[in-house]
């Protein structure tokens, strides 16, 4: 297919610039899968998340002030005097939860539909390092409002590089601006918290480059064959997706409209204090995981470096996973530790915001130990002695094959 | 759409099971668990409660605490009538200047003032309370787990200590305070103001009606919100029923 505007405005863009055509093929012709579930929305609800943060963030910049002495209450000022201030905020500060949510969801669907496998490993790499780059943005983004766990998750959190040997102090001091998290941290954390997401909106352009290269996944795991497995983008998906959209904003609205301080601390509320440490230094949900595997390990530096670990083995699960069915749906074993995998997930984080202490502790080194073994043991072994279901000749036989039992029982009532 | 279903319940239990965990500092107190009017899905604030919990705070709190943002204005929020306002904004002297001559000058207090705080820094409180520094009460409602009802807990919460409860000297002991130690001596005795609408001023009342007052200073908005909420949602599930009503018609010429 190739575009041929009749619009002449769009037609004299075209003939200098081909951006219409780019477009036209990413949002319109681009040939999917015609069996995608709903569990493949994430991505695009993760991309309209972004657009969220940007918008509501820049307008949260024209009314913020980043300094210590000031943040805190141009915060509330913005709570208070701007109009409309308290949703904005309120969008924007469980707007990074809601984006996690679904980057969470996207990549457990990458990795139960082996999305990550060839041809589509570079793919899998720029999702990582999006998601990288949404740590370090919402970590940064945290701080800004300059309560108390801004502060003391900012001085946990930086101080983690201490733990590298000879230079670590070196580091920390350079990333503080000073000898203590103080106002040019702030500053900085500000500046850097504006620049990231445009970085992320870049790298997005990539990930997207790259998966209409090698085109989407889908639940069978088998790509397409012939012109029967595929149907164009639009209006098939952009449909399904905003059925999904819409969902999802539901979700999102009953948080921000009846429960905005839901997911946060309430110890962000009072002023950061530097000689006034919180009972207990809690980083917001979606780092508990890997707060939980920091905690497991009693050597400060093991500790950093299995936290990092536990992100950068990713980087090799396209490698690590030797087997070459991608979908969970034809492998029996590999299905039942994917779900394992998830729960364990779901423990760490759990164990991340509890005390490091007694019986906790040893769950979540439990937890952390099964993380790694999953990953570097299992998903190997499995790979070589699975012995996987016959898989479909193609998109389409499976999609028959699914609605004739269906058709026969509607027959027999 | 049962998967659909599926991925809402898998996030709304990431989010849950990461949630009691964020809450995981804290007492294991039990608190009094009020039912609040301003709870709920359609809670507002209770006009009435929250004008004598303004009372409260301004004749009893204010001595030792502040509430620096909020603006006497906003307290049209509550029914408060501009002239009220007007008056009660008055009866505080703010500095201002310099004039044309150079020198801070006195004068009353305007609605587009915020509540003065009742000592010049943190220091001229400290000497004036034994040392302890009486918290700006401006966030407290959102600042402490549970706040409403944390809030009303503490204020009714001044008891006799243990038999083999040791207190600190000049500690009053609390049975909802962290570590039951608390510097601030029972705040409220029975009658302490005098309600004009009538109202008995017990402790419980006073308690009860200051903490809506609270509560509201914290959350201003909160009205707001939640009208603003149920009109999105409903839009939404609208909105939801039309994209899927469309969604199976485009999709229903394939096979």
């Amino acid at each position: 297919m190739s575009f041929e505007p009749k619009n002449p405005a769009i037609k004299w863009v075209e003939d200098r610039l081909p951006l219409p055509g780019m477009l036209h093929h990413a949002l319109y012709e681009y040939p999917t899968p015609k069996n995608l579930s709903y569990w493949w929305t994430f991505g695009s609800l993760a991309g309209f998340m972004l657009v969220v943060q940007i918008v509501t963030g820049i307008v949260l910049a024209m009314h913020y002030t980043p300094h210590v002495d000031h943040a805190f209450n141009s915060v509330e000022h913005i709570m208070r005097d701007v109009n409309y201030g308290w949703l904005i905020r309120y969008m924007h500060a469980n707007g990074a939860s809601m984006f996690f949510i679904v980057v969470y969801l996207h990549i457990f669907r990458g990795l139960y539909y082996g999305s990550y496998k060839a041809p589509r490993e570079l793919l899998w790499w720029l999702g990582l390092v999006i998601f990288l780059l949404m740590m370090a943005t919402a970590f940064m983004g945290y701080v800004l409002p300059w309560g108390q766990m801004s502060f003391w998750g900012a001085t946990v959190i930086t101080n983690l590089f201490s733990a590298i040997p000879l230079v670590g102090d070196s580091i920390v001091t350079w990333l503080w601006g000073g000898f203590a998290v103080d106002n040019p941290t702030l500053n900085r954390f500000f500046s850097l918290h504006y620049l990231l997401p445009f970085v992320i909106a870049g790298v997005v352009i990539l990930h997207i480059w790259s998966l209409h290269t090698s085109g989407s996944n889908n639940p069978t795991g088998v790509e397409i064959k012939d012109k029967q497995d595929s149907i164009p983008f639009h209006p098939y998906y952009t449909v399904k997706d905003l059925f999904g959209l819409a969902i999802f904003l539901i979700f999102f609205s009953a948080f921000l409209f009846y429960a905005p301080n839901y997911l946060g601390h309430p110890d962000n509320y009072i002023p950061a204090n530097p000689l006034v440490t919180p009972a207990h230094i809690v980083p917001e949900w979606y780092f508990l995981p890997f707060y939980a595997i920091l905690r497991a390990v009693p050597d400060k530096l093991g500790g950093v470096l299995l936290m990092f670990g536990a992100i950068l083995v990713l980087f090799a699960l396209p490698w690590l996973d030797k087997s070459r069915i991608r979908s969970a749906r034809f492998r029996p074993i590999y299905k039942q530790l994917f779900w394992i995998f998830v729960a364990d997930c779901i423990l760490l984080t759990y164990i991340g915001g509890k005390p490091a202490e007694g019986a906790y502790l040893i769950w979540g080194r439990i937890a952390t130990v099964y993380y790694f073994v999953h990953l570097l043991i299992l998903l190997p072994l499995v790979g070589l002695f699975e012995k996987p279901k016959p898989l479909p000749a193609s998109i389409s036989e499976d999609v028959l094959s699914k609605k004739k039992p269906a058709k026969e029982e509607a027959a027999n009532a | 759409m049962l998967k659909l279903l599926m991925s809402a319940g898998v996030a709304a239990f990431v989010s849950l099971a990461s949630l009691g965990s964020a809450q995981a500092a804290g007492e294991a107190v039990e608190l009094k668990s009020v039912a609040w009017e301003h709870g709920g899905l359609f809670g507002a604030y209770d006009r009435a409660s929250a004008q004598r919990g303004a009372q409260v705070y301004r004749e009893v709190c204010a001595a030792c605490h502040g509430l620096s943002l909020v603006a006497f204005r906003t307290l049209a929020d509550l029914g408060f009538t501009e002239d009220e306002i007007k008056a009660l904004a008055a009866e505080y002297d703010f500095v201002d200047g310099p004039d044309d001559s150079g020198e801070m000058f006195d004068r009353p207090g305007k609605p587009s003032d915020k509540f003065p705080a009742p000592h010049a820094n943190e220091k001229a409180a400290r000497a004036a309370n034994g040392g302890a520094y009486p918290l700006d009460l401006s966030l407290i409602a959102k600042a402490r787990p549970n706040g409403d009802n944390y809030l009303y807990s503490l204020l009714t919460g001044y008891v006799d200590a243990p038999a083999d409860f040791t207190l600190a000297p000049g500690m009053n002991y609390n049975a909802y305070f962290a570590g039951h130690q608390i510097a601030m001596p029972p705040p409220l005795m029975e009658d302490q103001v005098e309600f004009a609408d009538g109202t008995e001023a017990s402790i419980d009342q006073m308690a009860h009606d200051v903490t809506v007052f609270l509560t509201w200073a914290a959350e201003p908005k909160m009205e707001q919100r939640k009208q603003m909420g149920l009109k999105v949602i409903l839009f939404l599930l609208i909105l939801a029923g039309l994209f899927y009503a469309v969604k199976r018609k485009v999709w229903s010429d394939l096979h």
